[in-house]
């Protein structure tokens, strides 16, 4: 039959795209891990497609680089970006759940004003945000990279649809009649039934802020203070030819690869999760 | 009978719950916000340790603004986010279809799709240092095109406005069509395979098939994408600024509004930020409009009204 056959040729030609485009997405990090395992002089005689044995050279003179604290970065952005997924879930589920299970005067007001800034940029309110904190006292230090991520409407919108979608009024109502108070019912009950909601919302708040680089940017100064990107915009502003070549791949292949080994493990769930709130960033 | 009883009020519980959200969301948003607008219409700027002003001057900074280089910052993000944004949308498309067709058994979905979306994750700055060191003169990439013998001198990628752009398009395209992709599969997929099978039946090639019945369908999503990464090209920093290190090199063609209102912070010029914000909230405030009617709209392309008013004429 010949539409077989141009099915055929389709699947052939599909794949062969397939192939390139997942070449193209994979070259790049090919390319940085074999140069992170060379040495600088190695480096500049020219390219090589095999992997050297200079990676715990280059790693060791990353972490005693006391100009570059790169590790220390790793660290804050851990504490950064582990608070704000955590706190960013439970906020956004709770604020999901008042606004799902209970009725009151305003409810309707405040699901359209979280509707209607779901995709405002806040670097819109940057310049005011830099003002308030240091006025506040937290300009130059992690609090104000945590805090505000209590509000955010995508994550919210997120849980709030799951909500819909999984949590029956009778079984709050069930736990009304047991007794459980109404903090109770959401920590004990609802909390665990959003369990998946959360993990995915989390994952994503947490490589959100891990990448984040524009606040950061103008609220840290200090150098112990820095997170991993602050930290490789550092590295681009200053004088680079003057540096190890295989130092500055490693220090690239330091920041990315905390995220690419969480990715490894549950690409499934962040897959999935891509389209489940249907709201991206 | 008369067993009716005084429902308990509940509705407390709803405020406690959302007030967290509120306070925030009013303290570090709202306030700022605020504080924004209010001194963009203000002269105040440092200049060496004096502090200028705060002076009022009325419109004065969003004048000055529409005379300086901003809309020529707005159009070099326009057209970034276009070179990024037109093979995205046509890759995505391509592969969603792909992906979802039985008949071409793709095999390994599931590791295209794991590789696709890798990207995403990347930090944008690591990715565009990457980027830069990989294209310098003597990076990885001239030295690949000159072993293969594909050019003899090698090529400063940098310093000419077409290869900064193109890469920062190319960043762009690479971080962001799998998500693209991801999200019109899911769209694909909820088409009712009821019309697909008619579509067989009448002899409709998989060309045909793909433009008219499948991009029609997907309009909503298609357009939900699009705005949203209108926004999101709206945004467009981390990329360009740690690539051409904060300076929009070559001669500023590169330059993006947000690294525009960056710089204006770093210099604490916070007369001429508030404004810049100002024009930016107005173009967001309009896009996320739009969103808002998606999101919360059953009939987000209008397709339904059009389809009543057409009723109704037929009937008149």
């Amino acid at each position: 039959m010949k539409s077989k056959g141009s099915n055929y040729f389709r699947s052939i030609f599909a794949h062969v795209m397939l192939v390139i485009l997942s070449f193209m997405c994979l070259f790049f990090f090919y390319i940085l891990f074999v140069n992170a395992t060379r040495s600088h002089a190695d480096l500049q005689k020219g390219f090589s497609a095999l992997p050297g044995a200079y990676l715990w050279k280059n790693l060791m003179s990353v972490a005693n680089d006391g100009s570059f604290p790169m590790f220390r970065g790793i660290l804050n952005s851990l504490v950064v970006s582990g608070s704000s997924a955590a706190i960013c879930t439970y906020f956004s589920a709770l604020t999901a759940y008042g606004l799902y299970a209970y009725n009151f005067k305003l409810k309707k007001a405040a699901f359209t004003f979280i509707m209607a800034i779901l995709v405002m940029p806040t670097q819109v309110t940057a310049m005011g945000f830099l003002r308030l904190i240091t006025n506040m006292g937290m300009y130059d230090s992690l609090l104000p990279l945590i805090i505000p991520s209590i509000a955010s409407p995508s994550v919210f919108y997120f849980m709030y649809s799951y909500l819909q979608s999984s949590l029956p009024m009778s079984l709050v109502e069930a736990a009304r009649i047991d007794g459980s108070g109404e903090f109770r019912t959401f920590n004990t009950i609802v909390l665990p039934i959003t369990k998946p909601a959360i993990a995915v919302q989390a994952i994503f708040t947490f490589v959100g802020s891990w990448n984040n680089y524009f606040v950061p940017a103008l609220v840290i100064q200090s150098k112990d203070k820095m997170t991993v990107p602050i930290l490789i915009a550092t590295l681009r502003g200053a004088d680079y030819m003057n540096f190890d070549m295989g130092k500055i791949y490693t220090m690239i292949m330091v920041a990315i690869v905390p995220i690419i080994l969480v990715y490894l493990f549950l690409s499934k769930y962040i897959i999935a999760g891509v389209t489940l709130g249907g709201v991206k960033e | 009978m008369n067993t009716k009883r005084k429902k308990i009020d509940y509705s407390k519980w709803g405020y406690i719950f959302i007030l967290p959200f509120f306070i925030c969301f009013f303290i570090f948003s709202f306030i700022p916000l605020m504080d924004t607008v209010r001194y963009s219409f203000f002269e105040y700027y440092r200049s060496g340790i004096k502090e200028i002003g705060p002076n009022f001057v009325g419109m004065e900074n969003y004048v000055s603004l529409i005379k300086s280089d901003m809309l020529k910052y707005a159009a070099n993000t326009l057209i970034l986010w276009i070179i990024g944004f037109i093979p995205q949308i046509v890759i995505a498309l391509m592969l969603a279809e792909w992906f979802v067709d039985a008949r071409l058994k793709i095999h390994g979905t599931q590791f295209f799709k794991v590789v696709i979306y890798l990207p995403n994750l990347i930090m944008a700055s690591a990715f565009a240092m990457l980027f830069f060191t990989m294209f310098s003169t003597n990076g990885p990439v001239n030295s690949i095109l000159i072993s293969l013998g594909m050019i003899k001198q090698p090529v400063d990628f940098l310093g000419s406005v077409t290869g900064t752009r193109s890469l920062v398009g190319l960043m762009n395209f690479l971080m962001w069509f799998g998500n693209t992709t991801i999200m019109l599969m899911a769209a694909i997929m909820g088409i009712s395979p009821d019309i697909f099978e008619a579509s067989e039946l009448d002899g409709c090639n998989s060309i045909q098939r793909f433009f008219s019945i499948t991009l029609p369908l997907i309009r909503p999503i298609l357009a939900y994408t699009l705005i949203t990464s209108v926004i999101g090209g709206l945004q467009m920093f981390d990329v360009p600024q740690i690539l051409t290190n904060g300076q929009g090199t070559p001669d500023r063609t590169s330059m993006t509004l947000i690294m525009f209102l960056n710089s204006h912070l770093k210099s604490k010029n916070y007369g001429m930020a508030g404004a810049l914000s100002v024009y930016l909230f107005i173009v967001s405030g309009i896009l996320c409009f739009f969103v808002y009617q998606m999101t919360t709209n059953d009939d987000p392309d209008g397709s339904k009204a059009a389809a009543k008013k057409a009723k109704k004429e037929k009937r008149g």
